[in-house]
């Protein structure tokens, strides 16, 4: 606000009106994962490659067109706002146009939103006289989910207008965008981040929010969420505000809120199979159900759990996996919990015979 | 007069019978200013709209039972009327946009935008945000799940979303990813007891421990329909005794002799009269995926292990298929017809077996 004022170009009648706003309306507190977003590119844990190339950038006040890649949590949203944010400083928000799966982003929109803003030209001074790049930045965050049409539409548009505009676009599955962009940009790779950085991560909010904890605790967060430093977070802010700022967090509680499925509960399933008694296994899964558990949940659980298990052999868990595929995606397209699960289970004991 | 499941349901979050520490949970989570969206899961007659019930009453006070029903008409994209029923009060509104079926995207997203961009109307001492609770959420087609993701996030600051499924596993994963889930498991047998005898004594009867138990069997461990089970049987018969007859769900029983023709005879003669029987339960208005789940655990309970597996793969597949075409029948038919096949086929060839 200061500094908005400072620069002198506003008028004093609409610098009274936000002020007025401000007042009456508290600021509700943010996310973590908002709050702890890093503010600039140094901050950005594990990816050493990007932020080297990106330090170069912002010295040299230059970006190339990019396509950030790799799994969900990994920090790519973060890396191109934090860029963006030390390139152009307070006006950051007039030369960025961010749209995510959640706006609307057909051809139509590629024809005209994006079209027209890339093709405004921006000033290489900023309005205080000091020097900006002259260009804005355009952020497609998952990318992946335009339609292929949405994508070619961009094609001719990247070219044309890259005197003014630079685009970043980011993506889960690298082979879901079209070859054209694809070599239209420099490609960057972002890699899970390994346990210690998202435990170090977690150390830090910790401490600054006063969560009490335990320490293996920080364990099983890494556990549940498997790199993805959004979700670590998440669960830990949950878990914050169901148990109350007195309660020291421990590992039941987080396996409780994240809605993950007791070890044991894998097992038994595999070990009711192995029995071959179908009645036991009717009786077993009814007991998940009146868990409430979710069957989809167990699902996910148990590949990981199938794929490395030492008391199966090959065609065995190929069998089961194969299985375990069909029932999972008919799960997801509405097919009932109980005979999903029940098929799988007579499958395992038929491989396991 | 009330039903005893209306007439007894607990209105505060410390009066639960169960699940006590969870209960003490969600205070914690009222106690803070900042609230997420919730999903509560759970089978049903768990309590999950019990608790959250409670948890509004809560944080906005006994202002949240005075509760007025309104109907709430929607035009879809195509300019056709869409009715659905809501319950509100001046700070929650409940829904089921399942009703509104394949337009249920319309209706999220119109009745949010309705509701979230509206205030509060006093601010001092109440939350800031409107409560909408989703029932059934699990029904809600993927589009509409979409497009309420979108929304939850955008109207943050005026409105929270409390969703009630039966399961998560319907619900795309960035909806669970923005909720704080809420798992209500069924109370257990001891749980169940202790609450059907409590409210017989509240209604001045003597229950039997014995008849309670048997309830509780037939219940399975659905609290809402144990109780309503006991106050059927009360209608029955007033003084409860030990070995007193509880009345079975009807459905539950035809359905049960429908399993049992299957098995005793497989000729196309009897699956018209099967088909018969199945439009007979989808006509009173059963499900068709209880149906079909009551259907394959009749059928394969005797079976030999090798029909089991078989059966369920088909079960499986047909289900599946059922959920996504519009004709019930045709897949409860498939299935059937399906069955008597493997079963024929399985007594044709032990009759070849014992020839030699």
């Amino acid at each position: 606000m200061q500094a908005f004022l400072k620069t002198g170009k506003s008028t004093a009648g609409s610098g009274d009106k936000n002020q007025g706003a401000t007042t009456t309306r508290r600021k509700p507190p943010a996310p973590w994962v908002e709050k702890y977003r890093p503010r600039n590119v140094d901050d950005v844990v594990e990816q050493s490659e990007v932020v080297a190339v990106l330090r170069k950038c912002v010295e040299g006040g230059d970006l190339p067109n990019m396509l950030l890649y790799g799994p969900p949590g990994t920090g790519k949203t973060s890396t191109i706002l934090a860029a963006s944010r030390q390139i152009f400083g307070d006006m950051f928000k007039d030369r960025i146009l961010e749209l995510n799966a959640s706006d609307e982003r057909g051809i139509n929109v590629v024809r005209t939103k994006i079209k027209n803003f890339s093709q405004l030209s921006a000033s290489s001074v900023r309005p205080d006289g000091k020097p900006c790049p002259p260009f804005k930045i355009i952020i497609l965050d998952e990318a992946d989910s335009m339609t292929h049409a949405a994508q070619s539409a961009l094609r001719r548009t990247m070219e044309k207008e890259s005197r003014s505009t630079r685009f970043c676009l980011i993506c889960n599955y690298v082979s879901r965008i079209i070859v054209p962009i694809t070599s239209r940009c420099s490609k960057f790779r972002f890699k899970a981040l390994g346990d210690d950085k998202v435990i170090d991560r977690l150390k830090y909010i910790c401490a600054m929010e006063g969560v009490k904890i335990e320490e293996d605790a920080y364990k099983s967060i890494v556990k549940i969420s498997g790199g993805d430093l959004r979700r670590a977070i998440t669960t830990l802010q949950s878990c914050y505000r169901l148990k109350g700022p007195e309660h020291i967090i421990n590992t039941a509680d987080l396996f409780e809120m994240s809605g993950v499925i007791p070890e044991y509960y894998l097992e038994d399933y595999l070990e009711v199979c192995r029995s071959g008694n179908y009645e036991r296994l009717e009786q077993f899964v009814r007991e998940i159900g009146f868990s409430a558990y979710s069957v989809g949940q167990m699902m996910e659980q148990f590949v990981e759990f199938v794929v490395h298990h030492p008391g199966l052999n090959d065609p065995q868990k190929a069998k089961i996996c194969d299985k375990l595929g069909e029932c999972c995606f008919r799960l997801q397209d509405g097919g009932s919990e109980y005979l999903q699960i029940m098929d799988l289970g007579c499958c395992i004991i038929l491989a396991l015979k | 007069m009330a039903l005893w499941v209306d007439k007894y349901r607990p209105r505060e979050l410390s009066k639960l019978d169960y699940h006590k520490d969870q209960a003490e949970n969600l205070r914690n989570l009222c106690k803070q200013s900042d609230f997420p969206h919730l999903m509560f899961y759970g089978p049903s007659g768990a309590g999950k709209k019990t608790r959250i019930m409670c948890l509004l009453r809560e944080m906005y006070g006994s202002g949240v039972e005075r509760l007025r029903s309104e109907t709430m008409t929607f035009t879809t994209p195509s300019n056709r009327k869409v009715e659905v029923m809501t319950v509100s009060s001046n700070y929650h509104l409940e829904v089921n946009p399942s009703d509104a079926g394949m337009y249920d995207r319309t209706v999220v997203i119109d009745l949010i935008k309705q509701v979230a961009q509206t205030h509060q109307i006093e601010i001092s001492g109440q939350r800031e945000f409107k409560v909408i609770v989703i029932s059934e959420g699990d029904e809600l087609t993927k589009d509409a799940q979409h497009a309420l993701r979108r929304t939850m996030e955008k109207y943050v600051a005026t409105c929270r979303i409390i969703i009630s499924v039966n399961s998560t596993s319907r619900i795309i994963p960035a909806i669970r990813s923005r909720c704080l889930g809420i798992r209500v498991a069924a109370p257990n047998e001891t749980e169940i007891v202790s609450i059907l005898q409590n409210t017989c004594k509240r209604e001045g009867l003597a229950l039997p421990v014995e008849l309670a138990k048997r309830v509780v069997d037939k219940s399975e461990r659905n609290l809402r329909r144990a109780l309503l089970m006991l106050e059927a049987a009360k209608v029955a018969k007033a003084p409860f005794t030990a070995n007193q007859e509880i009345p079975d769900l009807d459905w539950q029983v035809f359905l049960r002799e429908t399993a049992s023709q299957i098995i005793s005879e497989q000729t196309p003669a009897k699956l018209e009269k099967i088909r018969e029987r199945l439009y007979e339960l989808l006509i009173q208005g059963v499900p068709p995926n209880l149906i079909f789940r009551g259907l394959v655990e009749q059928l394969v309970s005797n079976c030999d292990m090798s029909i089991k597996a078989k059966t369920l793969e088909f079960a499986t597949e047909y289900e599946h298929r059922m959920q996504s075409g519009a004709k019930h029948i045709f897949h409860l038919e498939a299935f059937v017809a399906q069955f008597m096949n493997i079963y024929k086929k399985f007594l044709s060839e032990l009759v070849m077996t014992d020839d030699f």
